[in-house]
């Protein structure tokens, strides 16, 4: 005879079940029995954050960093609400993560009672899938299938909406069978397939890999790098990819599209064969569709049907997981195939090389005001690449991409399908809670870290060693740079100069360390200062506001016609899509 | 391209709302949409009439079968199939025409349901074809409601690709 437990307790128990450590969240009214049975709890810890956007983040930080699914706690009406952008910046991105948010009791769904929303409602097109859990007697089964959805297939977030009296109500613990009919993911690539992209890949003249952040998610690092290895392809990445094949070896590209690399961006244009893997031809990649990649043939490979010719045409299309497809390719490639492609390639990776000469990835180095991707260059430099780096939108996140390398995965952890300025802080929160030895470093700009600023009160109090280096413009420097290239340097609302706040007081306010640096000489002692101290840092890095992301692919532009930083401005005014 | 696409769900409340969502978050078209238990009652079948170009319909299809509580999505319009609609049609014909409207009723199998002094509401089902050019006879007649379920369909048993 099993004794009955509260809801509260079935779903403590489930998270146990499904071996979670850490829930970030925020109590509230129709939460409190929860909370009050996860009150010093041995087993789970409550990571209490400062508001719920930064706790939805930071359980995406910890999935990303440690590839397990993140874990939010929030209540209902306003707390749940406040998780819609971080739930949103998890499903662009395909993070596997469970959000748990409270709910009025049954009786009362509809009644526009206190602090109700319909947030299953709201975050339906946000999510991978979501559930109102109506009955107690169904809630560890719906928990079981929330974390089995959310971490298979093309991950993504799961809501659960927990009523008040669910919770409270009773039943027995039973952990049951996982039975779904209607979600079977597609991991096995057909055979007939990767055969049929293997010879093109053996005959190509010119062929580029482009690796997207399926193959950081599948775990297809090593596979992807035995196949650029063995057929000498050249691997270019998207901003999600970056990681997913080291940054510093000789057959990488570095990033392509909007800020991509001169050559990267030169290859795929001039490519005879495109083989994306796990990406999904976003349009800061692609360009104009019309015109990328002219005279390529495309062999996609991802788990997402959807994803394949969705926005281009595609001539081989892979369905599957991406490293078990690698692992086939690479045996084809190495059973069947003959390799031929010795010649053609050397003259392939020669053109390369001189476009790579021609227009290397730079900026002006000065000794008199610090250029914003110094900083980043020098945070590889004495990291060495050993450190899992965050980064907000904008300016600070395509100067990461550009000049930091990645070499491995789940070391850049990044908002790139929503772009959420105020992602990287609590990300950076989450990592460290992943991976708590590890050297974490948001990469900020003086605009996106105000968006979660609040979580200075999370990192002091856990005593996390995060580091923010914040290059601060005074600006919301991207938005600057669209104003200043296609507005007539109308700089609508984008200058923060006048109140942008003491970032050095803001954090000694909190109990943390805050720096700064005001000359190039003094970026490399202050970064040294922070990783030596084991406390949270902010370092304000008085940065050049004038400098720009360059190379820039004009929105709407084919991805060669690029912006270098020679050219201040372009001849004819280009007109801005978005 | 017009398109008949079934789709086999699972019987959950918010599942219509899914399918709505995923038309209009994604700027599809629904021209109809029927709904009904099937002879399981926790599964659910969906006919939607829609349009677009292969690439469109490709995408409609792939992004129906990646929603969890969908089992099963078939492009009625790549097989051999019977499509059925219903539609209710008040008339208030004049005098003069009374006799004229239960003639054409009569001819397209319609069925006269309810009657008054000055209407009557005549039940008609068939294909698209028949449904259109029994609203163009009626037309002159004098419309005065009309409401239609929106199509369903079925396969034909040896079921053969086109």
């Amino acid at each position: 005879m099993h004794t009955k437990i509260t809801g509260a307790e079935i779903l403590v128990e489930s998270l146990k079940k499904e071996g979670v450590k850490y829930i970030f969240g925020y109590p509230g009214g129709v939460v409190l029995n929860i909370f009050d049975v996860l009150y010093e709890h041995k087993d789970l810890h409550l990571i209490l954050t400062r508001h719920e956007q930064g706790a939805v983040h930071a359980a995406d930080g910890f999935a990303r960093a440690s590839g397990k699914t993140g874990v939010a706690l929030v209540t209902s009406g306003p707390g749940a609400t406040n998780t819609v952008t971080g739930i949103a910046t998890a499903s662009m991105d395909s993070i596997p993560m469970v959000v748990f948010s409270g709910q009025v009791p049954t009786m009362l769904i509809g009644n526009d009672a206190f602090q109700e929303a319909d947030i299953v409602g709201i975050t339906r097109p946000c999510t991978k899938y979501n559930f109102l859990v109506k009955d107690v007697n169904d809630l560890s089964r719906i928990i079981k299938e929330a974390f089995y959805i959310a971490s298979t297939g093309r991950p993504g977030p799961v809501l659960i909406d927990l009523p008040k009296d669910v919770t409270v109500g009773k039943a027995d613990f039973v952990w049951p069978e996982l039975e779904m009919r209607s979600y079977k993911p597609t991991y096995e690539g057909n055979k007939w397939m990767i055969s049929q992209a293997a010879q093109l890949m053996a005959k190509s003249k010119k062929p580029v890999i482009i690796a997207g952040g399926g193959v950081i998610i599948s775990g297809a690092a090593k596979e992807l790098k035995e196949l650029a290895e063995h057929t000498d392809i050249p691997v270019t990445m998207t901003l999600m990819g970056l990681g997913g094949f080291p940054g510093s070896h000789k057959l990488s590209l570095g990033m392509l599209g909007m800020h991509g690399t001169y050559y990267a961006n030169k290859a795929v244009q001039d490519s005879d064969l495109i083989i994306a893997v796990g990406m999904r031809f976003d349009d800061r990649v692609t360009g104009k569709v019309d015109a990328f990649a002219p005279h390529a043939k495309i062999v996609h490979i991802d788990i997402d049907p959807t994803s394949i010719k969705k926005n281009v045409r595609v001539d081989v299309p892979v369905v599957g997981d991406v490293k078990r497809v690698l692992t086939v390719m690479n045996k084809v490639l190495k059973e069947e195939i003959k390799e031929q492609w010795d010649e053609v390639r050397k003259a392939w990776l020669k053109q390369i090389d001189a476009w790579r000469a021609e227009r290397p990835m730079s900026y002006t180095h000065s000794e008199e005001i610090i250029k914003p991707q110094f900083v980043v260059e020098k945070i590889y430099e004495l990291t060495k690449g050993d450190a899992i780096i965050t980064t907000e939108v904008g300016q600070n996140q395509m100067w990461t991409a550009q000049f930091y390398k990645f070499d491995k995965p789940r070391t850049l952890l990044t908002s790139g399908g929503l772009g959420t300025m105020g992602y990287g802080f609590p990300a950076a929160i989450g990592a460290q809670f992943a991976h708590p030895e590890k050297l974490v470093i948001d990469v900020a700009g003086d605009g996106s870290i105000q968006m979660n600023i609040q979580e200075l009160a999370t990192a002091v109090i856990n005593k996390l060693p995060v580091k923010v280096a914040i290059l601060n413009n005074r600006f919301l420097g991207m938005v600057r740079q669209w104003q200043e290239l296609f507005f007539d340097e109308r700089y609508s609302h984008t200058k923060l100069n006048d109140v942008v706040p003491d970032f050095v007081k803001i954090a000694e306010a909190y109990g943390a360390v805050g720096l700064r640096a005001t000359k190039p000489s003094e970026v490399e002692p202050v970064l040294k200062e922070a990783f030596r101290i084991k406390k949270t840092v902010f370092m304000d890095f008085i940065v050049d506001w004038k400098e720009k992301v360059y190379p820039m692919v004009p929105a709407g532009a084919p991805i060669d016609q690029m912006l270098f930083e020679q050219e201040k401005k372009p001849e004819k005014k280009l007109k801005a899509v978005k | 391209m017009r398109h008949t696409i079934s789709v086999l769900v699972e019987n959950k409340f918010g599942v219509l709302s899914r399918i709505s969502g995923l038309f209009s978050g994604r700027g599809y078209n629904i021209e109809s949409l029927s709904v009904g238990e099937t002879i399981d009652p926790q599964v659910s079948i969906m006919t939607i009439v829609t349009t677009g170009d292969d690439w469109v319909i490709e995408q409609i299809t792939k992004q129906l079968n990646k929603l969890i509580d969908v089992i099963k999505v078939t492009d009625m319009t790549e097989l051999d199939h019977v499509e059925r609609e219903m539609v209710l049609l008040k008339v208030s014909p004049k005098q003069e025409h009374k006799a004229e409207v239960l003639n054409i009723a009569g001819i397209f199998r319609g069925r006269i349901v309810d009657s008054s002094q000055k209407t009557y509401t005549i039940e008609i089902t068939g294909d698209e074809k028949k449904i259109e050019a029994f609203v163009e006879l009626m037309r002159p007649m004098g419309i005065k409601e009309f409401v239609r379920t929106g199509k369903v369909a079925i396969t034909r048993e040896g079921v053969k690709k086109k």
